[in-house]
């Protein structure tokens, strides 16, 4: 069919590409893990466990990193609830109104991360606009505080953030089934109701498992969020990372987290992947 | 049949019947500004097989679409006995649809796809697993109960989607060319089968086609539409042999369309004539193929009689089909007839033909009124 001049001509910039980019800096960051730093701030170039066994046996590594998976699951579920029902109108209801609607997910993503961080600062703030409008309703009176610099502000922010990515692949599963199957429900006497239960919303699951995947994954890597208006307490495994990287100078340490991550969230797709499979078979 | 009774016939409109199961009345539907059904009438006899046969883009499955619940009439009823069945959801209609490609449920089971409108409607656990292995036995499915539906073929899955309608025991089964997708063998297997099943289990069957052997091969009545009107309604022995219009003469089976002038009860096209009781003045004539007869070219053969007309013509073509050869018949000016003649060896140059003046029956030209 094809040459194999033209095979090795679409192979190698992939190839390449995925080297130089992916596969070095990753066995990079996977030497560095294995390292040290000395007294004087130098990277010691001795093979060791060390970085690992400090992660395991400190608490404050693993008591962030649950933290960070507990707002990445409230994020999902959120994400859920919110993007599911959405997704349900645009494809089965929406009628004209579909591309409009449609356009209205996909706009917010071309806003800046760093723009909709800064929004949510001005509305969960103790003068914003959230407790403004709560203290002119004398619901409350005086600001609520726990509304920024919290984990709860990080969920709120990564969810109306991530939202979209888990609502698309919501969407794209169920504009895959075929509306006769809906029709032969109705025909076999199935409610609507009944119909969602058992046609639509087991078809949509390999979406739903897709888009939850996204909002987890994306949640329990970010960093911005937690930086903008989560605080001390808000603080995620990235912002540890980060700052490993960065302040406090431990690049070791911080590439041994790094890899945990990696191999934290691989397993996750493997494993969400293997759902999906399985899902689309049945 | 003469003339005149097929025309009778034809103006009883066999539209209406005794005790109709369910009862059409002037349906209009437009999708937008396009009228697709522009009003429809028409009696589904209890028991009876019916098909809705038309071209695409006639509206036969917007028909069967409202009658399932799927799309709302514009305006216009569906009665089924007391049942105002336009006012009721889909799912509350005790009709069941064979769907022209399976909508077999991808993620259940055959037996579980089959148990869908049973559990649906809460039947007693109990009595599910014996009436599904009733209903694939019938399709002869039985031994598939457990098989995933991307297993088995189109054919397969065909039997389960009607094994899936009539465990629901419908009143009516409507089918949208179900048997479109199957390969010609299989087809021609399954409209046997589908015949007798339907004379098995009773029920009325509303079968949409555009395949005219087809509705003629399974129909106790054939219902043939035309961009959105009914154009005739009776069984299809009766529409083959007494044509209401020149449409349906010509979608049911082969047909020479013969214009002619008729004056004093003597109807000319060309050099052909023949008697009629039909009135004075311009009309069209339907004549099937097999109604010509080959006269044989002896001097011992008699002359025509009043009720036979014979005429002329030149041998264009002959195309061999076995029982039956076809003959185009080149009969001067214009007119070319074509004749299906069983065995008559291979023809040249002019011969003599006949048939019987009543075989040609008068149609009308035009829309249906």
């Amino acid at each position: 069919m094809y040459s194999r001049a033209y095979k090795t001509a679409v192979t190698i910039p992939p190839l390449l590409w995925v080297t130089v980019f992916l596969l070095v800096p990753y066995a990079i960051l996977f030497c560095y893990s294995f390292w040290s730093v000395s007294a004087a701030q130098a990277i010691v170039h001795n093979w060791n466990l060390q970085n690992y066994l400090q992660l395991a046996r400190n608490p404050i590594y693993l008591q962030v990193l649950f933290r960070s998976m507990r707002v990445a699951a409230s994020v999902t579920v959120l994400a859920l609830l919110l993007g599911y029902p959405l997704a349900y109108y645009l494809s089965f209801h929406a009628a004209k109104r579909k591309d409009l609607l449609y356009q209205l997910v996909i706009i917010p993503l071309w806003a800046s991360y760093l723009v909709r961080g800064y929004a949510w600062k001005t509305i969960l703030g103790s003068d914003g606009v959230l407790n403004g409008f709560l203290q002119y309703l004398h619901i409350t009176h005086r600001p609520v505080e726990f509304f920024l610099y919290s984990p709860f502000a990080v969920i709120i922010t990564l969810t109306h953030i991530y939202t979209p990515f888990t609502l698309l692949p919501i969407y794209a599963s169920l504009e895959h089934i075929p509306r006769n199957l809906v029709e032969a429900s109705h025909d076999l006497g199935a409610s609507p109701w009944s119909t969602f239960c058992r046609v639509i919303l087991p078809l949509s699951l390999p979406g739903v498992l897709a888009g939850a995947t996204f909002a987890f994954v994306l949640t329990l890597g970010d960093f911005l969020a937690p930086l903008l208006v989560g605080g001390p307490s808000g603080i995620m495994i990235s912002n540890v990372v980060v700052s490993l990287f960065g302040a406090a100078y431990n690049w070791p340490l911080g590439a041994a987290i790094s890899f945990c991550m990696m191999l934290l969230v691989v397993t996750l797709l493997f494993i969400t992947e293997r759902l999906e499979e399985r899902l689309a078979l049945s | 049949m003469t003339e005149a009774a097929a025309h009778a016939a034809v103006s009883a409109s066999a539209a209406a019947v005794a005790t109709p199961i369910l009862s059409i009345r002037q349906v209009i539907k437009r999708f937008g500004q396009r009228p697709v059904l522009r009003g429809i009438t028409l009696d589904v006899a209890s028991g009876e097989f019916l098909t809705i046969l038309g071209e695409s883009g006639s509206g036969k499955t917007t028909l069967l679409r409202l009658i399932a619940g799927f799309e709302d009439l514009d305006s216009g009823e569906i009665w089924m006995g007391a049942e105002r069945l336009d006012r009721i959801p889909a799912h509350r209609r005790q009709v069941n649809t064979v769907f022209q490609s399976y909508a077999i449920f991808p993620h259940l089971s055959v037996f579980e796809n089959v148990a869908y409108g049973l559990r649906a409607k809460f039947t007693p656990k109990s009595e599910i697993p014996e009436r599904v292995t009733k209903a694939l036995a019938m399709v002869k499915m039985d031994e598939f109960a457990q098989a995933a539906p991307a297993k088995l073929s189109g054919g397969q899955q065909q039997r389960v989607a009607l094994a899936r309608a009539l465990v629901n025991r419908p009143r009516v089964l409507l089918l949208d060319e179900p048997l479109s997708a199957l390969d010609a063998n299989l087809r021609r297997q399954m409209q046997v089968e589908l015949k007798s099943l339907q004379r098995e289990v009773g029920i009325t069957f509303i079968f949409v086609t555009h395949d005219q052997e087809e509705a003629m091969a399974l129909s106790d009545r054939v219902a043939l539409l035309r961009a959105g009107l009914l154009e005739q309604v009776a069984p299809p022995r009766e529409i083959y042999g007494g044509p209401a219009t020149a449409y349906a003469a010509q979608f049911i089976g082969q047909t020479n369309l013969l214009r002619t002038e008729v004056r004093d009860g003597i109807a000319s096209a060309g050099s052909i004539t023949w008697r009629t009781f039909g009135a004075t003045g311009t009309a069209t004539y339907s004549l099937r193929p097999e109604c010509i007869r080959l006269v044989a070219e002896s001097a011992s053969v008699p002359s025509a009689d009043a009720t036979t007309a014979r005429f002329r013509g030149c041998i264009r073509n002959q195309s061999f089909g076995g029982a039956m050869d076809l003959i185009e018949i080149d009969c001067g000016g214009a007119h070319t007839i074509r004749a299906r003649i069983a065995s008559p060896g291979i023809l040249t140059g002019e011969r003599e033909f006949e048939f019987t003046a009543n075989d040609a029956v008068r149609v009308r030209e035009g829309e249906p009124d």
